[in-house]
C-alpha cells in the first residue's frame, strides 16, 4: 500500500490534475445532458457528490469481503441505493428541479466516473483516503459542470441564476442551450485544457 | 389502425428524431470511445440494440407484474398476509434502480454465455463490448423510458404494452447504431486530416458530433408532421370526402401569418 497517494494527494488531485471531465473523459452523459442551465448543472453535481461521497465510503468499509468477480455488481448495487435515496429526497424537497432533470439522476447509476473511483481507490485504500478521494472529485465535477453551464448559460440566454448579464441587444445564441451546443462547448473547452497542458509541459522541458 | 400508427411514431422517434445519443446524450461514452473504427462502432451498435431489446422486455415484464402499484404478483403474494384493498396497493416503484440495474447487469452476463456457447464467430465480433454494455446509460435509459410510461402516465390505458416498449428499445439501439456508425466513417477519414494538437482524440469527436447533432435537429417536427400525415389519410379513407378549406380562409389565415411576421419583426 506503500505507492498508494495519501488521502491529501487524493483530494488535490482530483480538482484539477485528474479533473474527471477534462482529464479523465468520464461521465460525459450527465455533463452533456444537464448543462443547460447553471441551477440544474450546480444540483446535480450535488447529487453525484453525495452518491460519490457515500459509495466511496461504503466500498471502502467492505473492501476486504469483496470478490473480485462480483465486485462490479457490488459497487453498482451500492450506487444503485444511494442514487434512490438521491432522487427520492430530491422529488420531496425540490420537485421541480427533479422534472427538469428527469432521468438523468437515475443515470447516475451508470455513471462511469463513480464505478472508476470505487475501482481505483475505495476498493483498495482507508475510508478517509476514500472519502477524500470522493471530496476531491466532486469539487472537480462541480467546477467542469459549472464552467460548460456558464458558458452555455450566458451565450444561450445572456442570463446567469435567472440575472441578466450580457446587455438586451445580445442575439441570444439558442443553440448554446440546445443539445449541439452542449457537444462544441465541451469539445471546445476539452481543447483547451489540452492545449494548457501542453503549455505547462513545454514550460517545464524548458527549465 | 391506430396502433400501427403509434408504433411507426415511436420508432421513428426513437431511431431519429430524438436519437439516443445525438438528442438525449446517453451513451456518449462508447460514443467517444469506441467510434475509431466502423467495424467495431456496428459491433457494439449491434450488441446494444441486442441487449437492449432483451432487457426492455425484461423490464417491462418486471414493471407490469411486480413493480406497480397493484401489479398481479406482488399483490398475490402480499395477499397471504395482509388485508386484500392493502395489498392491491403495494408500490415497489422505489426499488426500480435497484431492479433495472441488476436486470442489465444479468441480461449481459446471460447473453454474453449464450453467445458464446451458441454463436462463436458473433462472440468474437462484439469481443470486449459486451460486458462494457453494463455501465451503457442508453439501456438504463431505455429501461426508465418505459417504466415512466408505464407508471408515470394518468390514464391506465395510455400505458405502454409489450409491444410499444420492445420497437421503442430496438429502434432506441438501431438510433444508436445508426450515430456510432456515422461518427465512425467520418472519424476515419479525420484521421488524415490535420487537426490542431490539443483538439485530437475525444475533442474532436465531440465538435464533430455537435455538428451531427445539429444536422440531426432538422428532424425536430418531423413526429407532429408524421402524426398528421398518418391520422389525416386515415381519416380521407373513412370519410372519403375530405372536407378542402374555403379559399378565402386561406387568405386570411395567410395574411394573419404575415402581420404576425411583421411585428415580429
Amino acid at each position: 500500500m506503500a505507492d498508494q497517494p495519501t488521502a491529501y494527494e487524493r483530494f488535490i488531485q482530483g480538482i484539477l490534475p485528474e479533473n474527471p471531465v477534462y482529464r479523465q473523459v468520464l461521465g460525459l452523459c450527465p455533463t452533456l445532458a444537464v448543462t443547460n442551465s447553471m441551477n440544474a448543472a450546480l444540483t446535480m453535481a450535488g447529487a453525484v457528490a453525495f452518491v460519490l461521497l457515500c459509495a466511496n465510503i461504503v466500498t471502502s468499509l467492505i473492501r476486504n469481503l469483496l470478490r473480485p468477480h462480483l465486485r462490479i455488481v457490488i459497487f453498482t448495487l451500492t450506487i444503485a441505493t444511494f442514487v434512490t435515496i438521491a432522487d427520492r429526497f430530491l422529488a420531496a424537497y425540490m420537485y421541480q428541479m427533479s422534472k427538469t432533470l428527469g432521468p438523468y439522476i437515475p443515470l447516475i447509476i451508470v455513471n462511469c466516473l463513480i464505478i472508476c473511483r470505487c475501482e481505483v481507490c475505495a476498493s483498495k485504500q482507508s475510508v478517509w483516503t476514500a472519502a477524500s478521494d470522493a471530496a476531491g472529485q466532486s469539487i472537480g465535477y462541480a467546477l467542469a459542470l459549472s464552467s460548460i453551464a456558464g458558458i452555455r448559460e450566458i451565450l444561450g440566454t445572456g442570463m446567469l441564476f435567472g440575472f441578466r448579464l450580457l446587455p438586451e441587444i445580445w442575439p441570444d445564441w439558442v443553440i448554446m442551450v440546445l443539445p449541439p451546443g452542449a457537444f462544441i462547448t465541451l469539445g471546445l473547452l476539452l481543447g483547451a485544457a489540452n492545449w494548457i497542458q501542453i503549455v505547462q509541459s513545454k514550460k517545464t522541458d524548458n527549465n | 389502425m391506430n396502433y400501427l400508427i403509434d408504433i411507426t411514431l415511436i420508432a421513428f422517434g426513437a431511431a431519429i428524431i430524438n436519437n439516443f445519443v445525438l438528442y438525449y446524450f446517453v451513451g456518449t461514452c462508447p460514443f467517444v470511445g469506441v467510434s475509431r473504427k466502423v467495424e467495431m462502432a456496428v459491433g457494439m451498435g449491434l450488441a446494444v440494440t441486442f441487449v437492449m431489446t432483451i432487457a426492455a422486455f425484461l423490464s417491462w415484464t418486471i414493471t407490469t407484474l411486480v413493480l406497480i402499484p397493484g401489479a398481479p404478483l406482488s399483490s398475490f403474494i402480499g395477499s397471504f398476509f395482509l388485508p386484500a384493498a392493502t395489498a392491491q396497493q403495494i408500490d415497489l416503484t422505489i426499488l426500480s434502480y435497484i431492479v433495472y440495474i441488476f436486470v442489465i447487469a444479468s441480461s449481459v452476463q446471460f447473453v454474453e454465455m449464450y453467445v458464446r456457447k451458441f454463436f462463436p464467430s458473433l462472440y468474437r465480433s462484439f469481443g470486449v463490448f459486451l460486458p462494457l454494455i453494463t455501465t451503457n446509460c442508453a439501456i438504463l435509459f431505455a429501461c426508465l423510458t418505459i417504466m415512466s410510461n408505464i407508471a408515470g402516465v394518468e390514464n391506465p390505458s395510455d400505458a405502454w404494452d409489450l409491444g410499444r416498449s420492445l420497437v421503442f428499445a430496438f429502434f432506441g439501439g438501431v438510433g444508436f447504431t445508426i450515430a456510432i456508425f456515422i461518427m465512425a466513417g467520418i472519424r476515419e477519414e479525420l484521421e488524415l486530416c490535420d487537426i490542431p494538437k490539443p483538439l485530437e482524440g475525444a475533442a474532436i469527436t465531440l465538435i464533430v458530433g455537435g455538428i451531427l447533432a445539429l444536422a440531426f435537429m432538422g428532424f425536430t417536427g418531423v413526429g407532429t408532421g408524421l402524426k398528421d400525415a398518418l391520422t389525416f389519410s386515415r381519416q380521407e379513407t373513412v370519410m372519403n370526402h375530405p372536407s378542402t378549406p374555403d379559399s378565402s380562409i386561406i387568405a386570411a389565415n395567410v395574411e394573419k401569418a404575415v402581420m404576425r411576421f411583421h411585428k415580429k419583426g
